[in-house]
This record gives structure tokens, C-alpha cells and sequence, in this order.
């Protein structure tokens, strides 16, 4: 679908990674990295998603968690968190 | 009847013991059952005359007994063995088995006194008699231990559930949110039942979607997806967009009032690289929003169109696709309902794209019977509803016809307005008729506060001064250009002023009272578009098709334009359209093969006239008409002169 194709063209763009989607579990549905990886990324990130949507729920209750983004030397991942679902994209971005 | 056997029960009951004894309650004064009657049956009882020996009177005794002992020893020995025999008699055991204990017990303890007795007389004092150790015996006896047996009883035990829950600001209020949708949802329930039938279809209509989204797993992420795409496009194009937001060229104080145009994001897509870009237009509401039309100029290679909405949060791929049979000529975007996209074709359709929606076919589209123009439509434009609040739009084509469509439930309803008429060519046809050849329109733009005003361009090069009501004659022509008029447009601010550029080489400014030009720019080459922008009554740009971009701004230069800078490279590829951001400081370029590029004015372009401080409580659009009309005073001066 439209989505599909959407994912598939992150996928594709200059300097990323890796494309995740997890459920609302934290069980990776989709991904494009090895097994074990995924698994790790998933539980982390799942973990500080959780608390940084519970952090900003806390401030003001009307306000929701509508990205994360997380900035490294060697990367940035970002997290999307829908409804049920996390999206994660770990990106090189070229400088 | 003498077989009949009776049978006799032995019972632990007594059976002198009565039944039914009925006691005095004070308390309840009543007479009351006594629940218990005891079933005891005394058979002997016997007062015993047994004295303890070391008692002070069994000492006594003792004492007399000891002395009478020797005479009468015999008599008591008779006397205890009588006893015994009245004793063997009785009945019961238990006294029988005591008793003899007992008169043996006496019995022993008289035979050691007679034995005593008849030791030398013991002398009179009264001493305490040792007791015999050897010959004591203590008895015991115990009752039977009543075997224990063990009974339990179990009941089922309360079904148990863990349940734990956090306790947080936002837990409370969403479950104050969803209380509130309830008690919503039943007060629409109160409503009658017409309305019900309504809600009852829309709630089918969710229970589809919910089933439709537990199975399909990944169309939930789609806005999360979104999101993602452009997060990784602004990482991509970070400096792009840094450049755009905050980049202000500092060099520009040392250009001498010139400016340049910075190079920004560059828009393409594969399905339109054969495609010319044929139209530009943001969207009035979302302001990083642009739709752009795709179609060929070229009267030979005509193909299919695209209609194309990029936003500038996401460079590498367009937001919205239609694609068409026909080349797009024209398009505008409607400014109170900006999903609504009027498309103009080159073979003479109109039609409107709905994009709420999520087919990629038009939601009104005209055809051969419902009028639809027999040359390719160049302009369409949306106007304010009408009386019957229908939305309705006009579109100007090279057939001569002007034509007014109105959106009526699902169709497209046209009326013609005006057909234009080129003076003096009716021209005999056959059988004696007069024929009047019509011209052919190019462009045309509506007056911003004069409603029924608006101006045609056509492809002979004059400019109609046209009104609405009027349907078969013009209010003015203006002999603008040797070639088509290419775009006319009103001034944003000043009332008067309009703008019309043409494949003649020429830019021209016009006050539409007067019959000739106030401004006359020669580029060197043919123009494609102009355009006022949106900040200043005094700047406008207009783009060549040598791959130029010239910016003026009438304030500070008159004659000669302060950026001219070349966009595109100039043998491979044409530039076709430009349009200004209403809001930021970008224009949008389009080309012929298909790119948009999007440039930032640096701030030389981009000046302001100057507020006198006076007139700050007027209408804004006044005060930047003041800075035009001087120069239109100043201009009609010198025409007067010369």
C-alpha cells in the first residue's frame, strides 16, 4: 500500500541505516537489520519511548509524544510513536 | 401373629428419665422446653463414713480404735467381713469393685492395727503411727481415649485476578476524555430517530475500519511513517533547510541596492521528467504547500498531465499525485476550501480535484456535452460562491470563450460570459452570414475588491477590460502587446495598477484609466510569467525563457531589475512559471522539464516600503499602494511633459 511504499523510500534515502516497526509490546513487526539487533533496539527503545511519552503526558495531560529523536557521534535515531506502533530509523546524516 | 417378632432396642437412654421437661423462663416469660434432660440413672448409692487417718479426727479414732483393738478384735474382724457381704451383693460394679477395694484397704489397715495390738502394749502416747511403705498401693485408673479422626471441609475459592494499573495526570485524564465521549455518544442516542439511522450507519462504517485495521497490520503507521520521511529529509537536506530558515546574505550591503536569489530545495519527480511544468500555485491555508501542473506546450507532443502537490517539509517526494489523459494547462486552488483544486486541460476540459479524497480522479470533471472548450483552457480561476452557495470557478481558453462553471451537487454547470469578440473581423461566411471571429484568450485575473472587474489577455496581444455583468461588450481594450499576453495580473495593493507580460520580449505596468503603459521593460527574451509579490506594492519578478529570473522593485530602481539571475541552464531547459510564498520569503520556479526549484530572495528584494507611523491605523493594503503612486504621479508628470 501507500504505506508500504512510503517505508520503502525512507528505506531507500541517502544515509540511513535501518527501518524498524515495532508493536505496541515492544515485538518487532518489520525490519531491515539482523535479528538479535532488532530485538535490543526494540526493548530500549520501546522502554524510553514509554517513559518519555509518560514524561511529557505528566507536564500537561492534553499534550502527546509525537517524535524523539536521539543524536549520537556515530548516528541519529529516530523514533516515531503512533498509537500502536513505533517506528525507528537509524540515520547517518551526512556531514 | 405369635411369629411377629418384636424386636427390643437397647438404648443408653434412660427410660424413667423423662421427655419432656418444661421450665419458666423469666426472661421470655414463657414457659420454655429445657433442651437437654439429663439421662443419668443412679442404681446405689452409697454415703461412705471414711475418714483421712492423719486427719485430727482420724487420728482420734485411731487412737480410741488402738486401745479397743485387743478386746475386741475379733468382733470388728466379723464385723468387716459382714460388710463385705452386703457389699458383694448390690448390683453395680463400679461401687461393688470400689468397695471391696475399700474393705480391703480397711481390712489391711485393721489387720495391721490387730497385729500391732497384740505386740506388748504399746504405750499410751499419742504418737503418730508410721504408715507402712511396703505395704502402700496406689491405684490409678484412666477412661478409654476416644479415637481422633480428622474431618475438613473445603469451599471453592473466590476466583482471584491480579490487576495493576499506574496511577498518572494523564491516566485520569484520559478517562475523563472517554467519559466525556460517552456521555456524548448517549446524548446523540436521545436524538430522533432520523438522525439515529444516520449515526447508525456511521457507526458501521467504523466498525468496518476498526476490522480493517486489526488485520492489516502496517496501515496504522501511515501518519507515524509521514512524520518519519520528512524527519529523514531535513536530516538529509539540513543545511538546505537551515539556509532557508535563518541564511540572510550579508553581501547584499555591498551590492549596491542589488540582490541575488539563493537556490534552495529542487523538486522533481520520475513520472515527470518529459513533462513541462505548466502551472504554480501555493496553497492559501498551508503555506509550505504548492501544487504544481505538468503538460507540454508543445502543440505536437501532447501526452498526459500530472498534478503534482509537494510540500517544502519534504523535497523527495511529492505529497498528493493525479495524473490525467491530458496535458494540465491551469490550475488554481480554491482560498476558503483549499482541498479543492480547479485543473484546466489542453483539450479543453475543466475539472476539480478533491483532495480529501483519496482517488486520483477528478470529483467534477467537464466533458464534450457539458460545454466544454474547444481549444486548451490557459486560466482558471475560483470565485467567491454564489447566491446559492455553490462554488464556482471561471476559465478563459483560446476558443474565445469565457466560461463561468458552478459546482452543482455532483456536476459541473457552465455558462458562457463572454465571448470575445475581436473588433472588426466579422468576416462573410457562407450563404451571407456574418461570422465573428472570436480571440483567443490567454490569461485573465479578477479584480481584488472591484468583484465584477477582470482582465483578459489574448493571443493577439490586447488586453479586455471586462465586467461580469456585461456578457457581449468590454469596458476597455488596451493595445498591449505585438504577441500574446502571457499573464496579466492586478496589483495586490494598488487598485489601479495591473501587470501583463508577453512573448513580445516586454514587461508592462498599466493604470487601468489610462490607455497607455506606465512602465515598459524590454528582457531580451520571451516571457513566460510575472508576478507581484505579496509583501511590497512595488516588487515583482518575471522570468524569461532563456533561463532567467529578473526581480524588480519599482521603488528603489525604475529601470532596471535588481536581481537577474540565471535559474535554469539556459540551451537544455526553459523556465515556464514563478510564483512568491505569500509568507515566506521564497519564489517557486518552474521549468520545462519538469523541475521546481524553490529560491530564497535575498534581502536587497525583499524591502518594505516605509511605513509612516500616521497611517498605521489605515488598511494595510493602502499604505503600500502609497509607494506605487507616487511613482505613477511621477511617471504621468513626465508623460505630460514630454
Amino acid at each position: 500500500a501507500e504505506v508500504e511504499e512510503t517505508l520503502k523510500r525512507i528505506q531507500a534515502h541517502k544515509g540511513v541505516i535501518a527501518t524498524m516497526v515495532i508493536n505496541a509490546e515492544g515485538i518487532p513487526i518489520r525490519t531491515t537489520l539482523d535479528n538479535s539487533t532488532t530485538v535490543q533496539y526494540a526493548g530500549l527503545l520501546h522502554q524510553l519511548t514509554m517513559k518519555a511519552r509518560s514524561t511529557v503526558r505528566d507536564i500537561d495531560p492534553q499534550n502527546d509524544l509525537t517524535f524523539l529523536r536521539i543524536r549520537s557521534k556515530k548516528h541519529e535515531i529516530m523514533v516515531a510513536p503512533d498509537k500502536e506502533y513505533l517506528l525507528i530509523v537509524i540515520q547517518n546524516p551526512c556531514e | 401373629e405369635l411369629k411377629e417378632e418384636f424386636t427390643r432396642i437397647l438404648t443408653a437412654n434412660n427410660p424413667h428419665a423423662p421427655q419432656n421437661i418444661v421450665r419458666y423462663s423469666f426472661k421470655e416469660r414463657a414457659y420454655k422446653p429445657i433442651s437437654y434432660i439429663d439421662q443419668m440413672a443412679i442404681h446405689f448409692s452409697l454415703n461412705g463414713n471414711m475418714i483421712l487417718r492423719d486427719s485430727d479426727e482420724g487420728r482420734r479414732q485411731s487412737m480410741r480404735l488402738s486401745i479397743a483393738s485387743e478386746k475386741a478384735l475379733v468382733e470388728t474382724s466379723a464385723v468387716i467381713s459382714e460388710e463385705a457381704e452386703i457389699k458383694d451383693e448390690e448390683s453395680t460394679e463400679d461401687t461393688q469393685a470400689a468397695g471391696e477395694e475399700e474393705a480391703e484397704g480397711v481390712g489391711a489397715a485393721e489387720v495391721a492395727e490387730g497385729a500391732e495390738a497384740e505386740e506388748p502394749p504399746p504405750p499410751r502416747v499419742k504418737e503418730q503411727k508410721l504408715a507402712n511403705q511396703f505395704n502402700f498401693i496406689e491405684r490409678a485408673s484412666r477412661t478409654l481415649d476416644n479415637p481422633l479422626r480428622e474431618r475438613a471441609c473445603q469451599s471453592e475459592p473466590t476466583p482471584c485476578k491480579n490487576f495493576s494499573a499506574t496511577a498518572n495526570q494523564w491516566e485520569i485524564y484520559d478517562a475523563y476524555v472517554e467519559e466525556l465521549q460517552k456521555m456524548e455518544k448517549s446524548k446523540e442516542k436521545e436524538k430522533p430517530k432520523a438522525q439515529t439511522a444516520k449515526k447508525e450507519e456511521k457507526k458501521k462504517g467504523r466498525k468496518l475500519t476498526s476490522l480493517e485495521s486489526q488485520s492489516d497490520d502496517i496501515t496504522n503507521i501511515s501518519k507515524a511513517a509521514k512524520i518519519m520521511e520528512r524527519m529523514v529529509n531535513q536530516n538529509t537536506f539540513d543545511d538546505i533547510a537551515q539556509d532557508f530558515k535563518y541564511f540572510e546574505d550579508a553581501s547584499d550591503e555591498y551590492r549596491d541596492q542589488r540582490g541575488t536569489l539563493l537556490p534552495l530545495w529542487k523538486f522533481q519527480y520520475d513520472k515527470t521528467k518529459r513533462l513541462a511544468v505548466t502551472a504554480i500555485s501555493w496553497n492559501p491555508k498551508y503555506k509550505d504547500l504548492f501544487a504544481v501542473g505538468y503538460g507540454s506546450y508543445d502543440f505536437m507532443k501532447q501526452s498526459q498531465g500530472m498534478l503534482l502537490l509537494y510540500t517544502m517539509k519534504n523535497p523527495s517526494f511529492p505529497e498528493y499525485v493525479f495524473s490525467s489523459e491530458s496535458g494540465i494547462m491551469c490550475l488554481d486552488i480554491h482560498n476558503d476550501h483549499p482541498n479543492l483544486v480547479a485543473v484546466g486541460f489542453y483539450d479543453g476540459n475543466v475539472a476539480v480535484y478533491n483532495l480529501k479524497k483519496a482517488t486520483s480522479q477528478p470529483s467534477y470533471k467537464s466533458g464534450a456535452k457539458s460545454g466544454k472548450h474547444t481549444d486548451p483552457v490557459w486560466q482558471v480561476k475560483w470565485q467567491k460562491d454564489d447566491m446559492d452557495n455553490n462554488l464556482n470557478f471561471f476559465s478563459v481558453s483560446s476558443d474565445g470563450r469565457i466560461v463561468s462553471w458552478t459546482l452543482v451537487k455532483n456536476e459541473l454547470v457552465h455558462t458562457d460570459v463572454i465571448k470575445l469578440s475581436a473588433e472588426g473581423t466579422t468576416t462573410q461566411g457562407p450563404e451571407g452570414l456574418q461570422l465573428q471571429t472570436l480571440g483567443c484568450g490567454t490569461s485573465f485575473d479578477f479584480h481584488k475588491k472591484i468583484d465584477y472587474l477582470f482582465l483578459v489577455g489574448t493571443e493577439e496581444g490586447k488586453i479586455y477590460k471586462c465586467s461580469k455583468c456585461y456578457s457581449s461588450q468590454f469596458l476597455d481594450v488596451f493595445e498591449a502587446h505585438h504577441m500574446a499576453v502571457d499573464s496579466v495580473s492586478w496589483n495586490p495593493y494598488h487598485l489601479k495598477v495591473f501587470i501583463s507580460c508577453s512573448s513580445d520580449w516586454t514587461v508592462k505596468i498599466w493604470d487601468h484609466t489610462v490607455k497607455t503603459p506606465m512602465f515598459i521593460y524590454d528582457l531580451n527574451s520571451a516571457v513566460g510569467d510575472v508576478a507581484w509579490s505579496p509583501y511590497s506594492s512595488t516588487v515583482f519578478a518575471a522570468v524569461t525563457t532563456d533561463g532567467k529570473a529578473h526581480v524588480f522593485d519599482l521603488s528603489i530602481n525604475k529601470y532596471e531589475a535588481l536581481c537577474t539571475q540565471i535559474v535554469v541552464a539556459k540551451k537544455k531547459n526553459k523556465i515556464t512559471h514563478i510564483q512568491f510564498n505569500p509568507v515566506y520569503p521564497v519564489v517557486i520556479i518552474g521549468d520545462e522539464r519538469g523541475h521546481v526549484t524553490c529560491l530564497k530572495l535575498s534581502p536587497n528584494l525583499r524591502k518594505m516600503p516605509k511605513v509612516r507611523t500616521t497611517e498605521a491605523l489605515n488598511h494595510s493594503g493602502s499604505l503600500y499602494a502609497c509607494s506605487l503612486s507616487p511613482l505613477l504621479c511621477a511617471v504621468r508628470l513626465a508623460k505630460l511633459l514630454s
